[in-house]
């Protein structure tokens, strides 16, 4: 039995939710006061569309790419949220769908020539910026009443965001590993070939994949301006980093098809509470990008030390 | 005909064919002005993005994964060290070089360390080291404003007729470059491990010797850019090295250097450098907004590697 819980793979299941209650731990230590539903409502606010990109890069990494314009991309879906949505709500949806589509037709053509995603989305995060911009020069908008509404949510006994970081993990958790399409799709991302010859088209899976990307990055950036209630261009270039970061925090491998959609929000989750850490130390701010850096490397750190053990 | 198809053939080509298109176009909206002025502001601009599009060249031709995402942080570290070092004095411009240099080296020693004790994709390695580079750059760099040294600054911004020396002196860098990548045995076992690591290490290549090797070299190039780049610009600031993220990757790539690894191309970077500057030359001659020119440049990027097609797949 002990020797079950202490298999390395057990362990390395555990790390994410592990480091993720090392780090509640240790801010409830250093501020009593944080363990609360105001202190956690205000901790975790801005864990739902940190959450909801991470997803939408695991769904990318899922099938060995990777997407460096899911953060500009998220400032996009916020700008046309707080602009178009808000004042023609038909149009603006009509743009968020073509928002989706344009994120199909990028697998698609990655898949059509065979294209270095990392380069593809790299120019795209320009893409996407350069609209935003032209959508809302300066920061400002309006988000929809119904968003901040949603956003605003107060339930009883649980902040708000808990609850639907745990829904979001569940739903894509359902979807993903437990279907039978889902274990194709990740099927791609360990062995293309073998699931082409099954019959199953990569093309399709792939356009599938950054289609859910897409949908995602657009619930990213709707649930963001429901928390600002007001938008940015550039309200979300660190995601794409936050994206990475927390689909490796959670567990997740570059290459393989081996992801985890329970760890990445887990990932995102600690990855938004290091902020809060840090500010409860009373780290000077020039160091809370390197401290960032310095946790990433910690949980990197534990993972090889287990690595090891697996042999 | 033979000359033709053996010309198209060549991974660099199309990036100098853009740039000429690109000069031409621009040219000729401005009825013949300025194109002299244009291509020797595209030489002494594009000659940063020359010098880490080299070093990340190394990197990526070691092989899928393989990318320095800390090029930025260390250029904004590098410069900002150096700029202390040397407070402005022309005594001090050889110190300032090497603790620049060292800066590199420690940079990159770092970058290889996590890769192999942590045994993480070097994507990410980088990116946390970028995150402590970064940080300590800042809190060393906060309010600094020092001047550099005039020798350092007249050097980076000298000209012999029209052309930068700077630009010269980085041609000779490619050209060493090109050397070292294609006439030495570290250059060949680059492209041996991009192509198959494990056949690399079966034929005997030192594999994570080479690797370490590359990480450092990419990392004391981009410190070098760092240095001159202060010097060219009057002084080092945090954010500079920013736009070298996407810069040092995209030349690499329009350059005709394989993502997949294996195959590198020293003078497509340079031909993709000024591609690179003169396509942000045309748009903002044609009067375009600060956001169709984002559009313009992510959406050309995009459709030159379309164009240039990926890799067939390997196996």
């Amino acid at each position: 039995m002990l020797a079950q819980v202490l298999s390395p793979r057990a362990l390395r299941a555990a790390l994410p939710a592990a480091s993720l209650v090392v780090l509640l731990a240790a801010i409830f230590y250093i501020q009593p006061r944080a363990m609360s539903y105001f202190g956690l409502n205000l901790m975790l606010q801005y864990a739902v569309p940190i959450a909801l990109a991470t997803i939408a890069q695991m769904f990318v990494i899922a099938i060995n790419d990777l997407d460096l314009s899911i953060g500009p991309f998220v400032g996009l879906t916020a700008s046309i949220g707080a602009t178009l949505l808000a004042s023609s709500p038909v149009l603006g949806v009509l743009a968020l769908i073509g928002c989706v589509a344009a994120y199909a037709a990028l697998g698609a053509l990655i898949h059509w020539r065979n294209l270095p995603s990392i380069v593809v989305t790299l120019g795209m995060s320009f893409v996407w910026l350069g609209v935003a911009v032209i959508i809302l020069p300066t920061p400002g908008g309006t988000a929809p009443g119904w968003i901040k509404a949603v956003m605003g949510v107060k339930l009883p006994y649980v902040p708000f965001p808990i609850v639907a970081a745990a829904i979001i993990a569940l739903v894509v958790h359902v979807v993903l590993m437990r279907s039978a399409y889902g274990a194709v799709l990740r099927g791609a991302g360990g062995n293309a070939r073998a699931i082409g010859r099954a019959g199953w088209s990569l093309l399709k899976i792939r356009m599938v994949m950054y289609a859910a990307a897409g949908t995602f990055g657009v619930l990213s950036g709707l649930s963001l301006i429901g928390l600002t209630s007001a938008a940015d261009a550039h309200i979300a270039d660190r995601y794409t980093l936050y994206s990475i970061a927390g689909v490796i925090l959670g567990g997740g491998e570059f290459v393989g098809g081996r992801v985890s959609p329970i760890g990445a929000v887990l990932g995102a989750l600690t990855l938004t509470l290091t902020g809060s850490f840090l500010i409860f130390l009373k780290i000077s701010p020039d160091w809370q990008i390197g401290a960032q850096g310095a946790i990433l490397i910690i949980v990197l750190a534990l993972r090889a030390l287990i690595k090891r053990r697996e042999g | 005909m033979g000359a033709i198809s053996k010309l198209a053939a060549r991974p660099w080509i199309w990036s100098y064919l853009g740039l000429l298109v690109v000069w031409l176009a621009t040219v000729t909206f401005t009825g013949g002005k300025g194109g002299a002025e244009i291509l020797s502001a595209a030489l002494s601009f594009g000659t940063f993005t020359v010098i880490v599009g080299l070093g990340q060249m190394f990197v990526i031709t070691t092989g899928p994964g393989n990318v320095d995402l800390s090029i930025p942080a260390t250029i904004a570290l590098s410069g900002s060290l150096a700029m202390k070092v040397m407070g402005g004095a022309d005594a001090m411009l050889l110190v300032g070089l090497v603790v620049s240099l060292l800066c590199g080296v420690a940079v990159g020693g770092f970058n290889y360390a996590l890769i192999r004790l942590l045994r993480i994709p070097p994507i990410i390695a980088t990116l946390s080291s970028s995150f402590l580079v970064l940080s300590t750059a800042i809190a060393y760099g906060r309010g600094l404003k020092i001047k550099p040294p005039p020798m350092l600054a007249d050097f980076t911004t000298a000209r012999v007729f029209d052309i930068p020396v700077l630009a010269l002196v980085v041609a000779g860098l490619a050209v060493a470059m090109s050397v070292l990548l294609n006439r030495t045995i570290y250059g060949r076992s680059v492209l041996a491990i991009g192509q198959n690591m494990r056949a690399a290490w079966l034929a005997g290549i030192p594999v994570e010797r080479i690797r370490f090797l590359t990480y450092l070299l990419s990392a004391v190039l981009a410190s070098l850019c760092g240095f001159v780049l202060a010097g060219f610009s009057g002084g080092a600031s945090l954010n500079m090295g920013e736009e070298y993220l996407l810069a040092s990757i995209a030349v690499v790539v329009i350059g005709g250097t394989s993502v997949a690894g294996g195959r590198a191309n020293v003078p497509g970077i340079w031909g993709a450098a000024l591609f690179m500057f003169l396509l942000v030359t045309m748009l903002n001659t044609f009067g375009a907004s600060a956001g169709v020119r984002l559009i313009m440049t992510g959406l050309i990027i995009v459709a030159v590697i379309t164009i240039a097609g990926g890799d067939k797949p390997q196996r």
